[in-house]
């Protein structure tokens, strides 16, 4: 079938050399379109062109067929400017079904390019996605721009040399898609098809077939056939700094970060994981870097993937756990043992929407108050939040530091969205970051009163940090544990003065940690008004900042990093600017936490639909406070 | 336990400074003199022994020997020790428990660290009932028990601790009660099995639950009522007159009659402590009818948890390098050149 508005593709991506376009790869979550989207981001990135994605898929692990609920969507954001976001709305939907093209048709930009599967635009599939007329042959999308030709007769056209079956010749759809999306935006295949061979190596047929396919995509973008109309579109490389990058993932950044970060601390790594999404990419990961000192154990609950990871940095490793906002909750006892004992000790919680079970596989913030109040009795803890995939590699080194310089559990906060989410990442050199090698007591650090060596679990040093002990070493011999303890010898005690003295004490290493200075994400350092962010709420807020300032408002980014302890300087920057909006994927609570902190009258902006903030949506927020 | 040098040492030695804070009379003080009594027997070296423990009266323990020590979170304590071990492991964990602690609130970790078969000791102090918090019953109460939060007596069936280890994939499970002369043995026998070494402990809470063990532990009539049990020798008790047989028919265990000597026509078993089957039901005596299975019940070593683990890491890390660097590259990657410019 030919096309029946493909000459108007070129309006819905507004020009044949624009600045940036977003795409959204929408399927049933059997068609690979995270695979698809996958695939097209690093040919995206190898283009040069700056790049961000949101995959959103169902919770579901294998939803019926054709569904509403059982559809797979994938957006990137791409252009020759930095990008900060997944993009508010797509110029150009692929949609493989008609199910996909329900859930994902609001989204689209007015104007955008609809590229539909015909072949699945049948009957069932239509009363599946509650259509009652099919969409593709009313008027019902009349306001977009509409390519709709049966990719599934091509696909299996262009495999039948193969020998597939129907079914298996279906299955390469997604890379026929793929390849007219490479025609479209100009793009080598060859790193794709040296991708397929590798991948399908012991199945040489399926990697020849999907080649086809992915080719048979191409040329169809090019044959006479669509090639009129049916525009190619050049997104320039983006001018960034100069070096190596590549693509990364939030869930592959923070493990990258880990076993940097332990290296850092000359320390082997144990991790104890267990599987809860979105937080299973990073024990997954780690699972496959032994060589690096890592041993990664799936314990039978989230207690007891703390509980081992404590175990293990008693016994003189980097303990790291991991999990997602129900799971942190399960460790919470634990974490308040870690406190107690002052161990080291990393728990990263990729935050996802909730109360309870919630929404796993979509993205919020709503558990900051779980990380930096979420204890019982009076246990400080220092919480860091990752603001995109490639920051969270920074940050989960800067988590092993004061875990290790300051002998005290850590929270990493990043979320569903980071973890899923794919951005080029400048490669780092390890070699510039600052090694903090973590010591062991080797020999009795006190004498008693009639001179004679003397053990003191518990005397601190300048930074306020106890001593580690790991069992094992001669002579050292002592107990730790969650009841109170002695101030020096670390014994039980209940004494009074003692308790009061060791609260303090906890709460004032805490609060000395040295976290660096509070900067400007963007614009002035006092004005009228600060957007201050955390967490992957970044891109939104600095895109929307900046269009705002070029609108010529005075308004500035802050985004912290260090949510606690929080940087000395920031009660006193606040103070600076009239107004402070601070959007949050929660219902506020980073904004109680600044009022509690700075008595800074900070105002919230609140979203909590699983879904990141769109620019629009804060450029607007921003405009409303300043009028 | 591990292969070690055997270091020389005295029961002081194994005593700390910490004032013992256990209820005069409790059974808990007959059972840590019994392993202070145990380890400079077996050699073991204080800098690399290791005692772990949850939350309970049981759990105090780790307070009161001079070894390393960590008195962790209630029921959670095989966890902390599978990390342990596997961080180190040359190091010999003893875990101590309780029936509230570790078939309570503990019995998933419990479960796992036998099924995983973590090489260390683990003690299960039983005395049927919630000591720390005050008598309320607990999971290995016989029913009928009268507590706080039982004032009309429990009515849910107990946990077998021993059935429940070896249930759980245990491959050695051992019983012993607090005043009892052979509980050193027991020790020394869990100290030399490679692997999850689960041995019940019966003790006497002589505040919230007296004397409930007294009907087999009661130095009267022991015999009678206490089958010791030895690898190679015959299940006999109540000086030889009695012993254990199977009832073929019934696939069960019985007691039979001795005459004199010969208990081989009596068709007296002879203790395998490798035979699981038999293992099985010895862990399932009812006591009254049967008298008390005490000893080494089961001892049949197998691949332990943390070999497997360093077994696997050699595996994986073979022909690979430990270089950061090219970790961080890995992938496809791109290379940007020219001059920075500033996106803003
Ligand atoms: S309450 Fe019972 S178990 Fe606890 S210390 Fe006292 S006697 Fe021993």
């Amino acid at each position: 079938m030919a096309t029946q508005a493909a000459d108007q593709c070129e309006a819905a991506v507004k020009s044949e050399n624009p600045e940036a376009v977003v795409v959204r790869f929408a399927g049933d979550s059997g068609d690979g379109m995270q695979l698809t989207g996958g695939q097209f981001t690093l040919s995206t990135a190898l283009a040069g062109n700056d790049l961000a994605t949101f995959p959103d898929f169902p919770a579901e692990i294998r939803a019926p067929q054709g569904t509403l609920f059982g559809v797979s969507a994938f957006q990137i954001n791409f252009g020759s400017t930095a990008i900060e976001t997944a993009g508010d709305a797509p110029d150009v939907l692929v949609a493989m079904n008609p199910a996909a093209l329900k859930v994902n048709l609001a989204a689209l930009k007015p104007g955008g390019l609809i590229i539909a599967d015909t072949g699945e635009f049948t009957k069932r599939n239509l009363d599946k996605a509650h259509y009652d007329a099919n969409p593709l042959e009313d008027d019902s999308l009349a306001q977009y721009q509409l390519l709709a030709f049966d990719i599934s007769a091509h696909t299996v056209e262009a495999v039948k040399p193969f020998g597939l079956g129907n079914k298996d010749a279906l299955r390469c759809k997604n890379m026929w898609t793929l390849g007219l999306a490479l025609w479209m935006f100009d793009r080598d295949r060859k790193p794709l098809q040296e991708w397929l061979k590798q991948k399908f190596a012991k199945a040489p047929d399926i990697a020849d077939a999907n080649i086809a396919a992915l080719d048979a995509g191409h040329a169809y973008g090019e044959t006479a056939e669509l090639s009129g109309p049916l525009k190619q579109v050049h997104v320039d490389p983006v001018a960034t700094e100069p070096g190596m990058y590549r693509t990364i993932t939030g869930a592959e950044a923070v493990s990258l970060g880990l076993v940097a970060g332990a290296q850092l601390a000359e320390l082997p790594m144990f991790f104890g994981g267990y599987p809860i999404t979105p937080a299973s990419a990073i024990l997954h990961h780690l699972a496959r870097l032994k060589e690096f000192g890592v041993t990664t154990f799936q314990a039978e609950d989230e207690i007891a993937a703390i509980c081992s990871a404590i175990g293990a940095s008693w016994a003189g490793q980097l303990g790291v756990t991991s999990s997602s906002g129900p799971g942190i909750a399960l460790k919470t006892e634990a974490i308040g043992l870690g406190i107690m004992t002052e161990l080291p000790l990393v728990i990263v919680n990729s935050q996802r929407g909730g109360p309870s079970t919630g929404l796993p596989t979509k993205t919020e913030q709503s558990d900051l108050y779980q990380a930096v109040y979420g204890r019982n009795g009076d246990a400080p803890m220092p919480v860091i939040a990752a603001r995109s995939p490639a920051d969270a590699f920074e940050c989960a080194i800067e988590a092993c530091r004061i875990a290790v310089e300051y002998m005290t559990p850590v929270m990493l906060l990043t979320d569903g969205y980071i973890a899923n989410a794919a951005e080029p990442w400048k490669v780092p050199d390890p070699a510039s970051f600052p090694a903090f090698p973590a010591r062991f007591l080797t020999e009795k650090n006190a004498t008693d009163a009639d001179g004679n060596p003397q053990l003191l679990p518990y005397k601190r040093d300048a930074k306020g940090a106890r001593p580690w002990i790991k069992p094992g070493t001669p002579d050292l011999m002592h107990r730790i544990g969650g009841i109170e303890k002695d101030s020096q010898t670390g014994n039980i005690s209940y004494d009074p003065a003692n308790h009061q003295l060791m609260t303090d004490l906890r709460k004032q290493k805490i609060e000395g940690i040295a976290v660096p200075p509070q900067d400007i994400a963007l614009g002035e350092g006092a004005g009228k008004l600060a957007v201050v962010g955390w967490g992957s709420t970044f891109g939104p807020i600095h895109q929307a900042v900046r269009r705002a300032r070029r609108k010529g408002l005075e308004v500035s980014h802050i985004h912290v990093r260090h949510i606690w302890p929080m940087p000395a300087n920031l009660g006193e920057l606040l103070k600076g600017f009239d107004k402070v909006l601070v959007p949050e994927m929660n219902t506020g609570q980073f904004k109680t936490v600044l009022r509690d902190q700075f008595l800074v009258d900070a105002q919230p902006l609140t979203k909590t639909s699983g879904q990141p903030f769109k620019i629009a949506e804060l450029e607007a927020a921003i405009e409303e406070a300043l009028a | 336990m591990n292969d070690m040098t055997p270091v020389q040492t005295t029961l002081k030695d194994w005593e700390t400074d910490q004032e013992v804070r256990w209820c005069p009379g409790c059974g808990d003080y007959a059972i840590l003199k019994a392993v202070q009594r145990t380890l400079p027997q077996i050699g073991a070296d204080p800098s690399k022994t290791v005692f772990i423990s949850g939350i309970g009266c049981s759990s105090r323990f780790p307070y009161y020997m001079e070894t390393y020590g960590f008195h962790t979170i209630h029921g959670r304590a095989p966890a902390f020790a599978t990390g342990a071990k596997l961080a180190n492991p040359e190091l010999d964990v003893w875990l101590v428990t309780g029936d509230g602690d570790g078939l309570s609130i503990g019995g998933n970790h419990l479960m796992h660290v036998l099924r995983r078969n973590v090489n260390m000791q683990i003690m299960l102090f039983n005395n049927e009932i919630y000591g720390l918090t005050k008598g309320q019953f607990s999971p290995t109460s016989r029913e009928g028990t009268r507590s706080p939060s039982t004032p009309y007596g429990s009515f849910d069936h107990p946990a077998k601790p021993a059935a429940f280890a070896l249930g759980a994939g245990a491959r050695f499970v051992g019983r012993g009660f607090d005043v009892s002369k052979h509980l050193p043995d027991v020790f020394k026998a869990a100290h030399a099995h490679q692997g999850a070494a689960f041995i019940e402990i019966f003790q006497n809470c002589i505040v919230y639950n007296k004397d409930v063990f007294n009907d087999f532990a009661a130095p009267k009539g022991a015999e009678d009522r206490q089958l010791w049990l030895a690898d190679g020798e015959p299940m006999l008790f109540a000086k030889g007159t009695k012993g254990i047989a199977l009832d073929r028919d019934a696939l069960a265990l019985k007691v039979v009659d001795v005459e004199g000597d010969d208990w081989q026509s009596a068709g007296v078993l002879v203790h395998d402590v490798t035979n699981r089957s038999v293992a099985h039901m010895l862990v399932e005596l009812p006591f009254g009818p049967f008298p008390m299975a005490l000893g080494v019940l089961y001892d049949d070593p197998a691949p332990t948890f943390e070999a497997g683990v360093a077994a696997e890491h050699d595996r994986a890390v073979e022909g690979k390098e430990n270089n950061l660097a090219k970790l961080l590259a890995k992938g496809q990657t791109w290379t940007v050149s020219g001059t920075a410019q500033d996106p803003v």
